[in-house]
């Protein structure tokens, strides 16, 4: 009792805060939402699904300040042509942002759209979110469909020549920010979104992806810089028919990152890529939560994850593959690795298969280790000085994660990421 | 050129002796051969002077050119000039085979101040080398060594060589693995870079390997000395008579 008495105290004091949005065709789906957060409630230490990270900073009424780190390093993704689209502290920036019209694909504010009665999203907005909620409580995500104060609509109906590139910067060190997009790809449909920047102090983002049967979806996302920042994001992804969705995330930095996907492939032949590379020092904390359902035959996941850690850092990967009765064919591969840079830092790594089906191949793996020592050698034997042999090394562990991504220009500006990253600290 | 004087080594995590007063001395433009039993103290010769952990010089002395080897980082030993041809090479996933050549050569370049070689020149050089020990352009861009069969590796190890342009190459059990046509093409990319700058340590269990890497000298170690040296013909005698003749007389 005192427990339960505990988890409605701390969700009821973070929800002061907020008001709920009671007009147009999103408030039925944030009072939902908010009834569903209510009987959930937020999660504390002793949940199962956040044995591995605390959630106190992510549940309490203040938020916690994240200075802002400046340097003269060219923000990810600045040499490609793309569609700028600005959130300041999770505030969408007009100025700072391109024309949102670009042909393939409509673009449309949340806040722009708030008092229309009928629109597009209003069958996906927080839909797919509840459908993820189910068999393990996502509250954060729930918090998110309830309040988000901002987020893109953004219905891809072609093949949009250029990536459409959401960049959260920071600026405030006490912002707390809540974004959801809503993105759905419609058949034949080809779409690539990039997501940068640190976003701000306390950073909740939900992104729920909807792709028609033999639509195509890439999402390459690079969270980094200010150390002191926390974001926990959700993505819900529902494939279709021979639909494909790829996504790769790099995390340079950041005392608490949480990114949870839930996949569901619910038509044949679908294939889902999800994959993420971090690197971070000291008191970083990086969870990636991953749960893929295949529902449907012949469809193929594959979940690459991989982390190196140094001086104290914490590294979790909680991932499973459920394989439901009848989803014949399914593919399923999940690989979590870690790199540790010294004896201080932890992996806590939980993989999981449950499966239904008969006719299945599916293969989870998860190690933690070291640098190897023969490799080490033979690189210095050749000349190449411990640190730059150390840092050539790292790189090499973390290429089964970064050729996730299939547009090598961006692979490439993401690998100048982690070799920057690595000077810095040899 | 390579000047080992009463060099004792032993392993650092036991306290067991495995070089017990080595004396040797390469010369510039030479070929010297190290032949011997198993357990001898051959590749932990090797070991050391490549600057590998887990042991320890308790006396005596290794100078490349005057240079105090020991005194060294593995890497600042390249950067002098020594370079060892691995037993086993190291497969390393991730790392393209291109990727690790051009490291290490720029490597060493800065090291001792020189310019670094730009991308183009590198791609001629190293594609020239490569077609003169057979290595087609699929194996540079392979992952260094991962897939390689036995001959491949060793051939991979010549390149790296020939790249490299060390002053004193130790190749250690060069021919093990390799079948005769694997190791005629390697010994041929071996002799290509004889000169009179360049000093060869030659180590193996076979006179074999010599058939096609001539030697100038050749000696015979046991129990972690070198017991006797002489010409080619040192090496023919273990051939016939295998190392018990040799290790009588000197006992």
């Amino acid at each position: 009792m005192a427990l339960a008495e505990r988890r409605i105290t701390a969700t009821e004091a973070r929800l002061e805060g907020f008001d709920l949005v009671k007009t147009g065709w999103s408030a039925s789906a944030r009072a939902d939402a908010l009834q569903r957060l209510r009987e959930m409630g937020l999660p504390d230490r002793r949940d199962e699904y956040w044995k591995f990270t605390r959630p106190d900073t992510l549940v309490q009424v203040e938020t916690p300040k994240a200075s802002v780190f400046d340097n003269d390093e060219q923000p990810v993704f600045d040499a490609h042509d793309r569609l700028r689209i600005v959130f300041a502290d999770g505030v969408f920036d007009p100025d700072a942002s391109d024309d949102l019209s670009l042909e393939g694909v409509s673009i449309e504010r949340l806040e722009d759209i708030a008092d229309k009665d009928i629109h597009w999203a209003k069958d996906l907005y927080g839909v797919l979110e509840k459908r993820g909620q189910s068999p393990v409580p996502r509250p954060f995500a729930a918090l998110n469909t309830a309040f988000a104060t901002d987020g893109l609509m953004i219905h891809v109906t072609g093949k949009p020549s250029k990536p459409i590139s959401l960049i959260y910067t920071h600026g405030k060190e006490d912002s707390d920010a809540i974004l959801h997009h809503v993105i759905r790809v419609e058949a034949e449909a080809e779409a690539t979104i990039l997501e940068n920047g640190p976003a701000a102090a306390r950073f909740n983002k939900c992104m729920e992806v909807d792709i028609a049967d033999t639509g195509k979806l890439h999402l390459v996302r690079a969270q980094g810089r200010d150390h002191e920042r926390r974001a926990v994001t959700h993505l819900f992804a529902r494939l279709g028919e021979e639909s494909v969705f790829k996504a790769f995330t790099l995390t340079v930095n950041g005392v608490l990152t949480r990114n949870e996907a839930v996949i569901e492939l619910n038509g044949d032949d679908a294939i889902a890529h999800i994959a993420g590379a971090c690197v971070g020092d000291g008191d970083f904390h990086h969870d990636d939560t991953v749960f893929i359902t295949h529902d449907a035959v012949n469809c193929e996941s594959r979940q690459v994850f991989k982390k190196v850690l140094r001086n104290g850092a914490t590294g979790v990967f909680q991932g499973k593959i459920l394989v439901k009765e009848g989803a014949q064919k399914t593919d399923g591969y999940q690989i979590s690795q870690s790199l540790l840079l010294d004896g201080d830092s932890q992996f806590l790594a939980k993989p999981e298969l449950e499966i239904y089906a008969d006719d299945v191949a599916c293969s989870h793996g998860s190690t933690s280790g070291a640098i190897d020592e023969g490799a080490l050698f033979y690189l210095r034997s050749r000349g190449v000085p411990e640190k730059a042999a150390t840092n050539l090394l790292t790189l090499a562990f973390l290429a089964e994660a970064v050729q996730e991504i299939e547009d090598e220009a961006l692979a490439e500006d993401l690998i100048e990421r982690l070799e920057n990253w690595l000077a810095r600290r040899s | 050129m390579l000047e080992i004087k009463n060099l004792h080594v032993k392993l650092e995590e036991e306290d067991k002796q495995i070089l017990k007063g080595v004396d040797l001395s390469v010369e510039a433009g030479k070929v010297h051969a190290i032949m011997g039993p198993n357990g001898s103290g051959k590749s932990t010769l090797s070991y050391v002077l490549s600057g590998r952990d887990g042991y320890e010089v308790t006396e005596g002395s290794a100078m490349l050119e005057g240079q105090d080897l020991l005194d060294l980082e593995p890497e600042e030993r390249a950067a002098a000039g020594l370079f060892l041809a691995f037993q086993y090479p190291v497969e390393i996933p991730g790392v393209g085979n291109m990727t690790f050549l051009r490291t290490a050569v720029n490597a060493q370049r800065k090291a001792r101040g020189e310019e670094e070689m730009n991308a183009t020149d590198f791609l001629k050089l190293v594609r020239a080398r490569a077609k003169e020990l057979k290595i087609d352009a699929e194996m540079l861009k392979r992952p260094v060594n991962v897939g390689f069969s036995g001959g491949e590796k060793k051939r991979n190890e010549v390149l790296q060589m020939a790249m490299l342009e060390p002053k004193m190459c130790i190749l250690d059990e060069t021919d093990s693995g390799l079948d005769v046509d694997a190791m005629k093409l390697v010994a041929d990319g071996v002799n290509a870079l004889r000169s009179e700058g360049r000093g060869f340590l030659v180590i193996t269990h076979y006179q074999r390997l010599l058939d096609h890497i001539k030697p100038d000298v050749v000696h015979i170690m046991s129990d972690g000395r070198i017991i006797k040296s002489g010409g080619p013909e040192l090496a023919l005698e273990v051939e016939h008579n295998g190392y018990a003749d040799i290790l009588n007389e000197v006992v």
